[in-house]
């Protein structure tokens, strides 16, 4: 009945997670030009009556690309040069037309290029290059002492560090991996001297940084498409197309108003209102976002935490008894546990029916959640003195009754801990459930990251840390209710 | 049993055939013989005392018994049935058992510990309120420590809810490990004297396992004395003390006798 009831209400909220049929969802990258241009293709949609929904700020280009394959989502602006590399992976480099009869036959559509080419660059402080007399990328040749800090993508691009440096003969052993945003930080700060940007990055203008010529054209050209799937209504794909065009300078401009405003959808409505660009800013509402990601925040760590529970506590009865499956169930459990959890994400999204969603990010969860369980429940109940387990036995309890009445309660001090060590663990780590569109509190600070914004991060860290904390008193005071006073005593 | 108060079951007075009948039993724990092949049996209404130095099987017989042991050769007979993993269960239910430090389990407070299979079974509160007080007034335990945890009594009071929680359920066969062992002298001979007066008004059926003899000859009517997992000699106190079988046994009674005085 209790059981039912809980049961039903996760399956309720678990379907209710599951994307709907009915809007469009737009995708987008974690970096500020995606997200911008994100926010363009929905208001397009919008404005041709249809309703949208965005997944903004999902992890690397295959996240995108699976979930545009699988249906989890309809469109997301692209790079031309990153569907030859990474999607296509074509040796030779293909003409537009080449490119969109390949992409048809794997049922993905190709808008016309949006007018600007923003590719792959290499920036280092102006100064700095003018001191040292850099201007080409050949030129790094006499410098291989200089430090470059590198986003992980580029570090393994087809046409990445690796092939870049054989194409010019680069021999640089100072190259480290570092994220997008916190690379401009670094090289403004001077702990880096050259990192790779995108050639639109309004962070280019502002930091007073310079673009190395690629004299020996190695990077392919980036040119901005929005790929969709070729089912979606022809209506929403004209309304796309409609879109017009722009340039290089128009890019520039909309990526820096939405670093400043850090407001992506006002940023988009300066491209169709050509608003000036100190117009005011439309405050940004933070009391009902906060309490979006924190709900659904609670509801992906809530989930998972439930059915590693129902899960974790049969498995761990189970490895309590030793033997072969014992020991397989505790070495299993285990050795989910060891694989990182952004590499457990993305190992989870091809698995059929999960995909790019919510599901995946609480299966993730879940599959974290049960070691402390498991082992926790084992232990608390092999821990039992033989004495008392013999006293059980001995009055004629049946296995089911012993269990019940007696080595559960007896164990539940561990057990809960066990709980309670799941839960913060979730909490913590479901902020990465963003990385994947499933949102909840890492929204904000992947976009605080990728803005280079410590306000916009604390806006996440600090709640979620928060609900940590909260969440540990709860079960420290759940404790009285549920382990049994006989065994609070001094004893 | 209708009708009949469970303090006052009948015990077949003239029918002597043995409640509890070892034969042959056997139990080794990898390559150490716990129990060499044994036969044993015990008579209705008395009580029998197992003693010997420690490790020489006596807790394992007393173990095999309610299968907490399985055993390796031979069968043991209950009440004229064999005692197997199927009927186990139902065995346990008609045999106490009393072990040191009492078994307890400590969630549950002192009530809870004696009622657990009383209520597990189905028992009405008013019958189960009956069976509680009579044992409070035979146990000598003060109804007001019903509500406390294990944690919150004495040793001497552990074992006095230890034993209502045995004898609960009006056992046939009470089987008690060293009982007493962990107490201190003076509370451990108030409970001698209150055991025996126990067995005595119930005609209790009893095993005990002890290794003081001076104990063993207060409370059992029957000794058997076992060495090295076998049984080495049965009788009576002086029996023992007046014709031992071997050396073994005038050595163990006199070692028993220089620790007492």
């Amino acid at each position: 009945m209790k059981i039912g009831a809980v049961l039903g209400l996760a399956i309720f909220l678990l379907t209710r997670l599951a994307p709907a049929a009915e809007p469009i969802v737009v995708g987008s990258k974690k970096f500020t030009e995606s997200y911008v241009l994100g926010e363009i293709a929905k208001t397009l949609l919008e404005r041709a009556g249809f309703n949208v929904r965005e997944r903004a700020g999902m992890g690397g280009t295959i996240i995108l690309w699976q979930a545009l394959r699988g249906g989890q989502i309809d469109l997301y602006p692209e790079y031309t040069g990153t569907i030859g590399e990474e999607i296509l992976k074509t040796k030779e480099r293909l003409s537009e037309e080449a490119m969109r009869d390949a992409l048809a036959k794997l049922g993905v559509g190709m808008s016309a290029d949006l007018g600007f080419n923003n590719t792959y660059a290499l920036v280092m402080r102006r100064t700095e290059a003018a001191r040292l007399g850099i201007e080409t990328i050949s030129d790094l040749r006499r410098h291989p002492d200089l430090k470059l800090g590198l986003t992980h993508e580029f570090l393994d691009r087809q046409d990445g560090w690796r092939p870049l440096a054989t194409h010019y003969g680069l021999t640089m052993p100072n190259v480290s991996g570092i994220d997008h945003a916190i690379g401009y930080a670094a090289l403004a700060r001077g702990s880096i001297d050259i990192k790779d940007a995108y050639s639109t990055d309004a962070k280019i203008q502002e930091n007073n940084l310079i673009v190395l010529r690629d004299g020996r054209h190695f990077f392919p050209e980036y040119k901005a498409v929005f790929l969709y799937r070729l089912k979606l209504d022809p209506r929403a794909i004209g309304a796309l197309k409609s879109v017009g065009e722009i340039d290089e300078a128009k890019m520039i401009a909309l990526n820096a108003a939405a670093e400043r405003t850090k407001n992506y959808a006002y940023a988009a409505s300066l491209f169709f209102h050509t608003a000036a660009p100190n117009e005011s800013v439309p405050p940004r509402d933070l009391a009902p976002k906060l309490a979006g990601w924190i709900g659904r925040h609670l509801q992906l760590a809530g989930i998972s935490l439930f059915f590693s529970i129902l899960i974790g506590l049969p498995l761990g009865i189970a490895a309590s008894r030793g033997g072969p499956l014992g020991h397989g169930i505790l070495a299993l459990v285990g050795m989910i546990q060891t694989i990182p959890s952004l590499a457990l994400l993305a190992l989870l999204v091809p698995v059929p029916f999960l995909g790019i969603s919510a599901t995946t990010a609480i299966v993730a969860l879940f599959l974290y959640g049960l070691l402390p369980i498991v082992r926790n429940t084992a232990t608390g109940l092999q821990d039992i003195p033989p004495a008392l387990r013999d006293s059980a036995t001995a009055l004629g309890l049946e296995p089911g009754a012993r269990l019940r009445k007696i080595y559960l309660p007896l164990a539940s001090r561990t057990i809960l801990a066990g709980i309670k060590t799941s839960a913060v663990i979730n909490i913590g780590t479901a902020t990465l459930a963003a990385l994947i569109g499933a949102g909840g509190l890492g929204e904000p600070i992947l976009s605080g990251l990728n803005l280079n914004d410590n306000a916009t991060i604390l806006e996440g860290a600090i709640p979620a840390a928060l609900l940590a904390l909260l969440v540990q008193g709860l079960f420290d005071l759940l404790d009285r209710f549920l382990i049994p006073r006989g065994l609070r005593l001094g004893s | 049993m209708a009708g009949v108060s469970p303090l006052e079951q009948p015990i077949c007075g003239n029918c002597m055939h043995p409640l509890v009948q070892l034969l042959g039993v056997a139990r080794s724990f990898g390559e150490t013989i716990a129990l060499h092949p044994t036969d044993l049996d015990f008579l209705p209404g008395l009580t029998t005392a197992l003693i010997g130095p420690s490790g020489c099987g006596k807790s394992t017989l007393l173990r095999l018994i309610i299968r907490l042991v399985r055993p390796d050769a031979g069968k043991v007979i209950f009440d004229g049935l064999e005692v197997t993993e199927a009927n186990a269960q139902a065995v346990r239910r008609r045999v106490g058992y009393v072990i040191q430090e009492g078994g307890l389990f400590p969630h549950l407070t002192a009530r809870a510990n004696v009622l657990l299979m009383a209520r597990h079974l189905g028992q009405t509160t008013p019958e189960m309120e009956k069976r509680l007080e009579e044992l409070c007034a035979l146990s000598q335990f003060p109804r007001a420590a019903l509500a406390r945890f294990p944690a919150e009594l004495s040793g001497g009071q552990r074992q006095r809810v230890s034993l209502m929680r045995a004898l609960m359920l009006a056992p046939e066969v009470l089987l008690l490990d060293e009982p007493l062992g962990a107490l201190d002298p003076l509370v451990r001979s108030a409970l001698q004297r209150d055991l025996k007066e126990i067995f005595a008004r119930l005609k209790q059926t009893a095993v005990l396992v002890t290794h003081d003899m001076g104990e063993a000859a207060y409370l059992a009517h029957d000794i058997v004395l076992m060495n090295d997992g076998r049984i080495v000699q049965r009788g009576s106190a002086a029996e023992l003390r007046d014709h031992p079988a071997n050396e073994f046994v005038s050595e163990f009674i006199s070692a028993q006798r220089s620790a007492a005085f």
